[in-house]
């Protein structure tokens, strides 16, 4: 109904990744404050995949979006 | 105490935008709410996937997430019992031999099917009991979240209860059930996203699945068992004493695979609105099968957390501890803490936001529910008849508000009196367990009538109270726990296995007085009214033309058979 509930879900989890990584990359010196992850950059790791999520939601919603078009 | 986590600048942004977009979401389908099937249906439009995703997301509650930790934690591995066997065989079972029933009935809730197939006072029963049981289980739900946001964060108790409400009752009051289940598919991905990297990272620090089995295997020692009793879920089952969970197989078998979890999955209307809400019978039947293959994987994200914190706290140089609380540990800190364990500011907001999507998922699951039985089953059916559908679509938006309201209520009653909702949560598990008898009874014999059905109702909740008031789980000492009768005859090894045992009785008990007062009582609706309602009355599901993984059929038979293969795995 009404809307296509992957375009906001891919929306969301688009910038949560993309917030996400960039903050991964701007801290990935600081080494103190990855100590309680294991020496990981979580934030870089988690950004990355939740990015790949997001995109794709997106590429699904707007694929659909183009067929309904035609 | 001080705040175990210090949030930064990101963790709070993070958490402001996920609130847009659930707000976004209500927003956007404010326009569409033209009717009260709009509003309280979702005008039944909704694709399989999203209401399969919706169906666990909605019982995915912060009360599940802490709670199932904390199991995992106290319980080890034998918690996948509640995935497993007490969720699949219902689910499959709900799919294909209930969902025709009540999508094909044309019922617009759980209750309104029983008015159908029985009488108004068997739905009068189920509807009452029912609403009063959504708004404290949301009420619960909001105490507990604010508690944990108090004392993790020092978020102001009310603050946090009242923002969190607030947002839930403004998008299901702009998009009723729509945004409510829209809301939950993005939550589950949220859910989701936000404990994976806490699992995957715990799971490297404990040093994978073998790592965790040698530090459990220690703890299982210690506390008196054989060295598998916390990863093995089965193995241990043949003696209650055995086990950390005190039950024998006969019980989780019965109690929780059979009456428990087919009374919740076939007939808490809680989740089977979603399957309602969709678009067509086909999509209704898979509902509960799509929901069922990523249920089987929530164990790995929320039971294994809650069995690594168990094995860091035993290991002294983890620095890491669980809190303990009256002479025991507090299990229902496992997630908040391990999410301060491990997760540095950015992803900490993530799993943060990840939490209050669970509290939120399952509260609006509640507040829908009690919408459509407040305003179908209450309102029209008792207050006021025969009103434009327009008049029916207001009282349901501000049901919504008077929802809400009380929940909040119900919180501050949970806050002041915790004996009183211990109280209330047992009543209304009296309440439900003989519920699947009455159910099953009515879908599969068309000789069931409504006393037998009303009655058999009475003495399973009857049976109930007065076996949990002759038991008493070892060392019980309030009444609340049992043997409130004055004499206990019998003591169980603990409270898992006199629930159990409660349920059973309970079931049993609603299943011989409904055939008996049925066979005794007069038959009142003639076949034809039956029609669609019993199973021997109504003509079979044709699935032909319909591609192979799109028959509930098939499906069925790939959940069952990971399902097995699960069970097998950590046998």
């Amino acid at each position: 109904m009404g809307i296509d509930i992957r375009f906001p879900i891919g929306l969301m989890f688009t910038i949560f990744g993309l917030v996400l990584t960039i903050f991964g990359l701007v801290t990935n010196s600081n080494a103190e404050m990855y100590k309680r992850s294991l020496e990981i950059n979580i934030n870089l790791w988690t950004g990355l995949v939740t990015l790949i999520f997001g995109g794709l939601m997106l590429f699904f919603a707007l694929r659909a979006r183009k067929n309904r078009k035609k | 105490m001080e705040n175990v986590f210090d949030l930064g600048w990101i963790d709070y942004s993070i958490m402001l935008i996920y609130f847009a977009f659930v707000l976004g979401i209500g927003w956007a389908l404010k326009r569409f709410m033209k009717s009260s099937t709009d509003f309280l249906e979702a005008g039944r439009s909704i694709p399989a996937w999203i209401t399969g995703l919706a169906f666990i997301a909605t019982n995915l509650g912060a009360l599940e997430v802490i709670g199932m930790a904390a199991s995992g934690a106290k319980y080890g591995i034998a918690t996948i019992h509640f995935y497993l066997i007490g969720a699949i065989p219902a689910m499959i079972f709900l799919a294909i031999f209930m969902m025709p029933f009540y999508y094909g009935s044309k019922a617009r809730s759980v209750p309104e099917y029983l008015k159908l197939r029985f009488d108004e006072k068997t739905r009068g029963f189920n509807a009452v009991s029912f609403a009063i049981m959504t708004i404290f289980a949301s009420g619960i739900s909001m105490y507990a979240l604010a508690m944990l946001m108090e004392i993790m964060l020092g978020w102001n108790f009310h603050f946090s209860l009242i923002i969190s409400a607030l947002i839930v009752l403004i998008y299901i009051y702009m998009g009723g059930l729509t945004s409510a289940i829209y809301n939950e598919v993005l939550q589950f991905f949220l859910i989701v996203l936000g404990f994976l990297p806490l699992v995957i990272i715990a799971l490297i620090d404990i040093g994978g699945w073998e790592g965790l089995k040698t530090s459990l295997a220690e703890v299982s020692v210690n506390n008196g068992f054989e060295s598998g009793a916390y990863t093995q879920s089965w193995r241990h089952m043949n003696n209650p004493n055995s086990n950390p969970m005190g039950v024998d197989w006969i019980a989780v078998a019965m109690g929780l695979g059979f009456v428990l979890s087919f009374g919740y999955w076939c007939t808490n209307f809680l989740v089977v609105q979603r399957a309602m809400a969709a678009d067509s019978m086909s999509s209704a039947r898979r509902t509960p099968l799509i929901g069922a293959l990523p249920k089987m994987f929530i164990p790995f994200l929320v039971i294994l957390p809650g069995m690594i914190a168990i094995a860091l706290t035993s290991n002294l140089e983890s620095g890491f501890e669980l809190p303990v609380k009256g002479g025991s540990y507090d299990y229902d800190k496992v997630i908040p803490m391990m999410l301060g364990y491990y997760f540095p500011t950015g992803v900490l907001g993530l799993g943060l936001t990840a939490l209050m999507a669970s509290f939120m998922s399952g509260m609006a699951g509640n507040v829908t529910a009690f919408n459509t039985v407040w305003t179908y089953d209450i309102y029209q059916s008792y207050i006021s008849k025969g009103k434009s559908d327009k008049h029916y679509l207001r009282v349901a938006q501000l049901t919504t508000i008077f929802g809400v309201l009380i929940s909040i209520f119900a919180a501050y009653v949970a806050r002041m009196f915790n004996n009183i909702m211990d109280f209330l949560q047992l009543v209304f598990a009296f309440i439900n367990a003989p519920l699947f008898a009455t159910f099953v009874l009515g879908m599969f014999w068309k000789r069931a009538t409504g006393h037998g059905a009303f009655f058999g109702l009475l003495s399973g909740t009857t049976a109930a109270a007065i076996h949990h008031g002759l038991t008493a789980p070892v060392g019980a000492t309030v009444l609340v726990k049992g043997g409130w009768l004055g004499t206990i005859i019998h003591e169980y090894p603990s409270e898992m296995a006199q629930n159990f045992w409660t349920a059973i009785y309970a079931f049993t008990a609603c299943f011989l007085m409904t055939v008996i007062l049925s066979i005794l009582t007069k038959k009142l609706k003639p076949d034809g009214e039956l029609k669609g309602l019993v199973y021997s009355l109504t003509p079979r599901q044709k699935e032909e033309g319909v591609v192979w993984y799109e028959r509930p059929a098939a499906l069925a038979v790939i959940v069952g058979i990971i399902a097995i293969i699960l069970s097998i795995l950590f046998w």
